[in-house]
């Protein structure tokens, strides 16, 4: 009996280390984080010393006219980042999605700035930007036209930094709406080419529509990813003018290094966390559905047949 | 409904040639069958004349006009794939009626036709579902659906019933066969299966190795087959084919070999009298074997197997060292082990060149 008992066991001894070293890596972080949330700490002090302060951080928070700048500053480059990037990704796939030469050399080509650390990125753009020497204001000064003050207007900083976030970042949707383009049924295409339909027809009907399932993913997957932007925004305006370009992850870090309000910078993280947990759940939900709707429509098909 | 010409089409994938120079007409109004072995070019041949693949050489005209450049769309055809080739995301009503509602036809008109084609080929149950929650059988048949839906001039069918069990196949054969008669269109049907290919064909064409080995009437192909491959490919079961010689005897022709002696009729004598052929290969139809003796010239066979189908029976017996099918009604069947001796007629009797494999 205990024999048995210790053989069932033997399994879950055997995990224990690795589940421990999860544990530990995982959850201990974001534990220590949401009990932190809850203190009123400064840096100064041990954890242990810290006040106690329950959700007020968090009621603070939606009050506070910064947080909530500066989360609408983070929605808008989101969504707008991510809809450009997305428009641009898949028309590209759409338009290079065919046999000609040096194809394969114009895919790679695109898919460079993708490889580039985000730090460079940022580096490249600000010395692009430069008021006087950047590669811009040279070149509209070679046309004749006025410069534009690309980081230092705050109407225009927000517009610089998504400029270099769709550059980067286009290429990643771009390959992935190619692959997808590419395992998609060939002799659908054809069926749909007999049946009549024009270029435009067979991508709005066939081609986006299957497609879908994997634009779908790649677009939270960016989303979840252009919410946590920090690097390139860093380098290229550091959250200037004024606040016009303090993502929210820029913002948690100078709440917790610059402001010394580490409850507060945890309280911040959590409500990112809560909103990318939210994002990620309706994409697994989503899945999950259409999976289950699939598989039972297939069972009743064969009980019919 | 044009009348479509096919003037020297030939295809190469590469150094490959997959499609020898074909000339190929089909009549207005025709319902023409491809037949052939698996990889001889039919789905290639139907897959140029609907644009999906380019030609490499030659032309296709439509009615004088030629069409090779043109999008398959400006083709008015409408096509069924020897893989379905569904659209996944659509349901079976959207699939049926993509083509109608990008003519923007009135949407009862649509209705109406999908319904009324959707019930004729027993899927009307199905309307709501998509393709990958259908059994093979069933998406065989929405495949159908799609292209009968439609109004086009030409349909081009790829091994549309190859996925159906025998009862359906037979019903929807009888069903293509009504409505060949009934409606005045092209029709292009792709097949191996050569019982499809007798019933529906008004025409037949038999293509080998990416050629085209004879094309007539179903009539035409079964009585004279121009050469071995045909001979053996039309009719079930197939007919049997025995080495042989021909040998003169006092002014008569006889072919003869391992274990039988044939006379040939006159008609053979002066056709093969041209040729100076002296190996060749006999064919024999199995239903050509009469047990009267006076019917012909005679064969004796030992029987080995026997295989009662009903009403006729399928003997499998020897003739020397070669198998020899015949086909007799169940009446007057010998036993297995039996040694039987059948007549044939001269006239059913095909003489065919043992190296080029024509018929003599
Ligand atoms: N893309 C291709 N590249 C090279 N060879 C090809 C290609 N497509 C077809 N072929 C060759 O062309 C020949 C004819 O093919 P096709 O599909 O027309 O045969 P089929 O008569 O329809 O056969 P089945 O009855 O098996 O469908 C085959 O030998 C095949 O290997
Ligand atoms: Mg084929």
């Amino acid at each position: 009996m205990q024999a048995a008992n210790s053989h069932r066991l033997t399994p879950y001894l055997f995990l224990a280390p690795a589940g421990l070293v999860l544990a530990v890596a995982l959850l201990y972080p974001i534990g220590y984080m949401v009990y932190a949330s809850f203190l009123d700490w400064n840096p100064s002090q041990k954890i242990n010393e810290a006040a106690f302060v329950g959700l007020r951080n968090y009621a603070n928070l939606l009050v506070d006219p910064a947080f909530r700048e500066s989360l609408w500053v983070t929605i808008k480059f989101a969504s707008v980042v991510v809809s450009l990037e997305m428009l641009l990704g898949v028309g590209l796939a759409l338009l290079l999605d065919r046999k000609l030469r040096g194809m394969t050399l114009l895919r790679t080509l695109f898919i460079l700035p993708m490889m580039i650390a985000p730090i460079v990125v940022g580096l490249m753009w600000r010395y692009m930007y430069h008021p006087t020497v950047g590669t811009f204001n040279r070149a509209l000064k070679g046309l004749g036209l006025p410069p534009v003050e690309w980081l230092s207007d705050s109407n225009w900083a927000l517009v610089s930094i998504i400029i270099a976030d769709i550059w980067q970042w286009t290429p990643f949707i771009f390959i992935l709406a190619l692959a997808a383009l590419q395992s998609l049924p060939k002799s659908a295409m054809e069926a749909a080419r007999i049946d009549g339909a024009t270029g435009w027809q067979q991508i709005l009907h066939i081609k986006l529509p299957l497609m879908m399932p994997v634009l779908i993913v790649t677009c939270l997957l960016r989303l979840i990813d252009a919410f946590k932007v920090l690097e390139v925004v860093l380098v290229l305006t550091n959250g200037g003018p004024g606040l016009s370009t303090e993502i929210l992850s820029l913002r948690i870090a100078r709440t917790a290094s610059e402001f010394r309000e580490l409850g507060k910078a945890a309280a911040m993280s959590n409500y990112l966390l809560l909103f990318l947990m939210v994002l990620t759940l309706a994409m697994f939900f989503y899945s999950k559905a259409t999976e289950r709707r699939a598989a039972r429509l297939r069972a009743e098909a064969e009980g019919a047949h | 409904m044009p009348e479509i010409v096919f003037e020297g089409v030939e295809k190469r994938y590469g150094a490959v040639r997959v499609l020898q120079p074909l000339d190929l007409t089909l009549a207005d109004g025709e319902f023409t069958v491809l037949v052939g072995p698996s990889g001889c070019g039919k789905s290639t041949t139907l897959r140029i004349l609907a644009g999906l693949e380019t030609l490499s050489a030659g032309e296709i005209y439509f009615n004088g006009r030629p069409i090779s450049r043109l999008d398959p769309k400006d083709r008015d055809i409408a096509m069924v794939f020897q893989d379905y080739a569904l659209y996944p995301h659509m349901n079976i009503a959207k699939n049926m009626s993509f083509a109608l509602r990008l003519q923007r036809r009135p949407k009862a008109e649509i209705n109406a036709k999908v319904r009324q084609v959707a019930s004729m080929l027993n899927i009307a149950h199905l309307l709501d579902r998509k393709p990958g929650e259908l059994s093979g059988g069933q998406r065989q048949r929405v495949a159908m659906g799609r292209a009968l839906v439609r109004d086009a001039g030409t349909f081009l069918f790829d091994e549309p019933l190859s996925n159906l069990d025998a009862k359906l196949r037979a019903k929807m054969r009888t069903e293509l066969a009504e409505m060949r008669d009934r409606i005045d269109k092209n029709m292009v049907y792709v097949t191996h299966d050569q019982v499809e290919a007798m019933t529906l064909g008004d025409r037949i064409v038999v293509m080998d190795g990416g050629v085209i080995q004879q094309q007539g009437t179903p009539k035409e192909l079964f009585e004279k087959p121009v050469n071995q491959f045909v001979a053996g490919f039309i009719g079930s079961p197939t007919m049997n084919f025995l080495k042989g010689e021909l040998i003169e005897d006092h002014g008569r022709l006889f072919v003869a070999g391992d274990g039988y002696r044939l006379a040939l009729g006159d008609g053979a004598r002066q056709r093969i009298a041209a040729t100076n052929a002296r190996e060749v290969v006999v064919g024999i139809r199995p239903s050509s074997f009469s047990s009267r003796a006076d019917a012909g010239s005679a064969i004796d066979l030992k029987v080995v197997v026997a295989e009662y189908l009903g009403a006729s029976t399928v003997l499998a017996t020897r003739c020397g060292s070669s198998d020899v099918l015949v086909e007799l009604s169940s009446e007057e069947l010998p036993r297995v082990g039996d040694r039987v001796s059948y007549a044939v007629k001269s006239e059913a009797i095909f003489v065919f060149d043992a190296k080029s494999g024509k018929t003599l």
